[in-house]
């Protein structure tokens, strides 16, 4: 009897053994920690001595690597880093030839001539025009996430490909050539230049692409790399490592040896490892900022993505501009950021984020266009009950729709008392419901207040611009200003660039002075911890983050 | 016997059936799309994506394809993970997460077990109320809390063990820690009751009066028979601890499954949804049909043939 009483035991265990299978393995980090280094002495003497390593964490692992597909900031990250196309984002965000050596534009600003660097694929292959002219169709051929941004770009015959108006091969883009690459736009775009730096512009190699057919990009070894840094090891879920491409064209002034990336999902554990020295950099959550603010190392970056509040513009009352401007002037944005929210956002007075888009004479877009209806509490107050008195009613009961996080419940519930408190007779409902039904809500115009978020698709105050035209998919609001939608119009084909940037800030006042559409409450950011030998890791407000090409290590 | 095992086989198969129908129908009541930038998506460029996956197609007519596919073993392809089998996402996944659910198991059901024997015997003494108290603590103070005070002490302070990631043996101490408190305290409250009620049968008394030394009894008759009714509670516990836990997975950076499910149903990656769903489900039916079937070993009262003529 005692004997079936184990068998009972065994049996069991082996049960389990079975399904644990055997992948408890361990990353391959330590190993090449070694023979990197010897071949790589630099020739210069002050960097020689101090360990190339940047060591890393990313929020989530890498869905996928190939460019065609890539959708989300984790593989922006790597591909940016290993690849490269033929303009990449400088230390200033400016696009900058890469791969391309020479950039000839025909008279009507529509053809565009690239002439490529000689350069080669991590397998030896050389990386060729009609690399480019592949991956550009295929991006349009598999629908892949970011294909609007060939259309934004303005290429030939991308948004009737996007449509399925017509065939991927009719893409305005031809290899004349080995290392000439022809590329033909609608009409004179002067944001081509700019987006040509976004990873979906990344070139590919046809016949490494084909023979691994559907596991493309799904392991380190199945992967090419033209960039900075080669993609020497992915262990699933866990991390990957990068390693210095010696054979990159611009290799001598890559300093880094290598970059580790491990995947850390909870910023406490961020901390944690940042404090045993696992990691450089972390980013820290309010309550953490509490923690570490008098820390040396720590640190506000700005981001690029925006949080404002929608306004249904059929709904009767909030429909009137000088309600909605009583609203944006009611809101004490300095008491949401650094009394409720303190995770590094600022406040905002703009559609534009600042600090990250400059005029061709190299002043900020936001310090510019300045503050947009800031005010009292005094000034909302008289504001709104004198356009109330106009319309006629005593009171506002509305309700804001709201994606059911953390960070946004908490913003809501500032506004509704900051609302409730300044604006006499105004009442907010909370409705929070997950992210992809407010998406919905917003979408069929069914709120009142909506609490939204942007992140810019490309280096430039156009994306944050063009989305409030008429009809445009982001509008969500019925907002309709037939000054605003000529000027963007105009805007998109303007290719003198100061005159550009003047219609730009029009565009902005037309939103915000004129309709106050929106209201505007923060700019995104992160407060970090950062090592203060990490030098020149730069950082990104579109496309992916960071750029390692730069960055070194320095005691 | 074997009629009941075949019978039992059948019924598995129409439980997982009927499960999988009800995920798919309850599935598609979640308001929006599978694809990876709703934000930037425009009405137009939605239908084309939904034609293109086939979502466009009757609901009826798409269960009907997945069931189709799935008898071929096939599971689709994630969506979140552009173009990766689901097949291949658990299997990536699935390693560590059982890895520490069963060490965690090992660990927990030993000393539960100890925990739970020592204060039946010693019934309604400090002891008791002690291991009572671990027990009720180990129940109520969520893991996480546990789970964060070992990494910040054991980790940061003292740094006797890595404080996150999956580099090895070492790694895998503390989570495998921070997940046996539940296992602990649930065995041991378990142990106890069942042993409490044992000591008080007949059978016992006769053991005794036999004169059967006490260890004799206590290890031959009590504890053994105490444990009968464990192994039904262990098979479930074994199933959803090994199939990965979220919160601790995420503290100490567990490239396990089960933060995988929360995330798949967030973004509605279909394929996924199903396929996790599915796994879990036919684990558990697995494992429930397995602990019958020990039963009828480890208690000779329990009969198979009974419940075929019935």
């Amino acid at each position: 009897m005692r004997n079936k009483t184990w068998m009972a035991f065994i049996f069991l265990t082996i049960f389990a053994l079975v399904l644990s299978g055997c992948n408890f393995n361990k990353p391959d980090t330590d190993k090449g920690s070694t023979d990197g280094k010897e071949g790589t002495t630099t020739e210069k003497g002050e960097t020689a001595k101090v360990e190339q390593v940047l060591r890393l964490s990313a929020s989530a692992e890498i869905p996928t690597m190939d460019s065609t597909k890539a959708h989300d900031g984790v593989a922006f990250n790597v591909l940016n880093n290993t690849n490269e196309g033929l303009y990449r984002q400088d230390e200033n965000n400016e696009s900058i030839l890469a791969l391309a050596e020479k950039h000839d534009v025909s008279e009507d600003e529509t053809v565009h001539t690239f002439t490529l660097r000689k350069t080669n694929w991590s397998n030896g292959d050389p990386v060729t025009a009609a690399d480019f002219e592949y991956a550009w169709k295929r991006v349009m051929r598999e629908a892949g996430a970011y294909n609007y941004m060939l259309a934004t770009a303005g290429i030939k015959n991308a948004e009737a490909i996007m449509n399925e108006e017509m065939d991927a091969d009719e893409l305005g883009i031809k290899a004349t050539g080995d290392l000439t690459l022809e590329v033909t736009l609608e009409s004179p775009n002067p944001l081509f230049v700019t987006l040509l730096a976004f990873p979906t512009f990344l070139p590919q190699n046809q016949q490494f692409v084909e023979e691994l057919g559907d596991q493309y990009a799904l392991e380190a070894e199945n992967v090419l790399s033209n960039g900075p840094f080669k993609l020497v090891s992915w262990t699933h879920e866990q991390g990957w490592t990068l390693e210095k491409n010696e054979d990159y064209w611009d290799a001598d002034n890559v300093k880094l040896d290598k970059v580790e990336v491990v995947v850390v999902k909870e910023p406490s554990t961020g901390a944690n490892l940042y404090e045993t020295g696992k990691i450089d950099r972390t980013v820290l959550t309010s309550a953490l900022v509490q923690q570490y603010s008098d820390n040396e190392d720590f640190q506000i970056e700005k981001e690029s993505g925006i949080i404002f509040l929608r306004f249904n513009h059929n709904h009767p009352v909030l429909g009137h501009p000088e309600i909605r401007r009583a609203v944006n002037m009611a809101i004490d944005r300095d008491g949401l950021t650094d009394i409720i929210l303190q995770d590094g956002s600022t406040p905002l007075y703009g559609v534009v984020a600042g600090e990250y888009y400059f005029s061709p004479d190299g002043k900020d877009y936001r310090e510019l266009n300045g503050d947009i209806n800031k005010g009292t509490p005094e000034e909302a107050k008289a504001l709104w009950e004198k356009t109330l008195a106009e319309i006629g009613e005593k009171e506002v009961n509305v309700s804001i729709n709201i994606a059911d996080s953390e960070s946004h419940k908490k913003v809501a519930e500032y506004l509704q008392a900051q609302l409730e408190d300044n604006l006499p007779g105004f009442k907010l409902e909370i409705k929070a419901v997950p992210f992809a039904q407010r998406l919905e809500i917003e979408k069929a115009i069914t709120y009142d207040l909506s609490l939204s978020s942007w992140g810019p698709d490309y280096s430039d105050p156009m994306t944050y611009l063009d989305m409030w035209v008429k009809g445009g998919s982001a509008n969500r609001m019925d907002y309709d200003n037939p000054k605003l939608n000529n000027l963007v119009q105009q805007a998109y084909t303007e290719t003198d660039l100061s005159k550009r940037f003047e219609m730009l800030l029009e565009i902005e006042k037309i939103l915000l002075v004129e309709d106050a559409a929106i209201a505007p409450l923060y700019q995104t950011g992160v407060a970090i911890l950062k090592r203060g030998t990490v030098k020149k890791l730069v950082k990104h407000p579109s496309g992916a983050e960071f750029s390692y090409k730069w960055a070194s290590i320095e005691e | 016997m074997k009629s009941y095992i075949f019978k039992r086989l059948g019924f598995m198969i129409v439980t997982l059936f009927v499960i999988v129908t009800a995920t798919f129908f309850l599935m598609q009541l979640i308001p929006g799309t599978p694809f990876t930038n709703p934000e930037k998506l425009t009405e137009k460029q939605l239908v084309i994506l939904n034609a293109k996956y086939g979502l466009d197609q009757p609901v009826a007519i798409q269960y009907l394809k997945y069931l189709g596919n799935l008898i071929q073993g096939d599971l689709g392809y994630s969506f979140q993970y552009d173009g990766r089998t689901v097949f291949s996402m658990i299997g990536d996944r699935i390693g560590p997460s059982a890895f520490i659910g069963l060490q965690a198991l090992i660990f927990g059901s030993i000393i539960g077990l100890l925990l739970g024997v020592f204060s039946a015997l010693r019934h309604n003494s400090v002891y008791d109320y002690l291991s009572v108290t671990i027990a009720v603590l180990g129940m109520s103070i969520p893991s996480f809390v546990f789970a964060a005070l070992l990494q910040y002490y054991v980790g940061v302070k003292l740094e006797w063990l890595p404080v996150a990631l999956w580099e090895g043996y070492s790694s895998t101490i503390l989570p495998s820690f921070a997940l046996s408190v539940t296992v602990i305290a649930t065995v041991a409250r378990f142990i106890r009751s069942e042993m409490l009620e044992v000591l008080g049968q007949d059978y016992v008394t006769t053991a005794r009066a036999k004169g059967l030394n006490e260890s004799a009894v206590i290890v031959k008759h009590v504890t053994r028979n105490a444990l009968i009714p464990v192994v039904t509670m262990l098979g479930p516990l074994a199933v959803s601890i090994m199939t990965g836990t979220l919160v601790i997975e995420k503290i100490f950076s567990v490239p396990g499954l089960g933060e995988q499910f929360t995330l798949s149903i967030l973004v509605l990656d279909y394929s996924v949804i199903m396929g996790i769903t599915l796994f879990y489900s036919a684990l558990f039916i697995l494992v429930v049909f397995l602990v019958d079937i020990l039963y009828g070993f480890l208690d000779p009262r329990i009969d198979y043939k009974g419940a075929e003529q019935a």
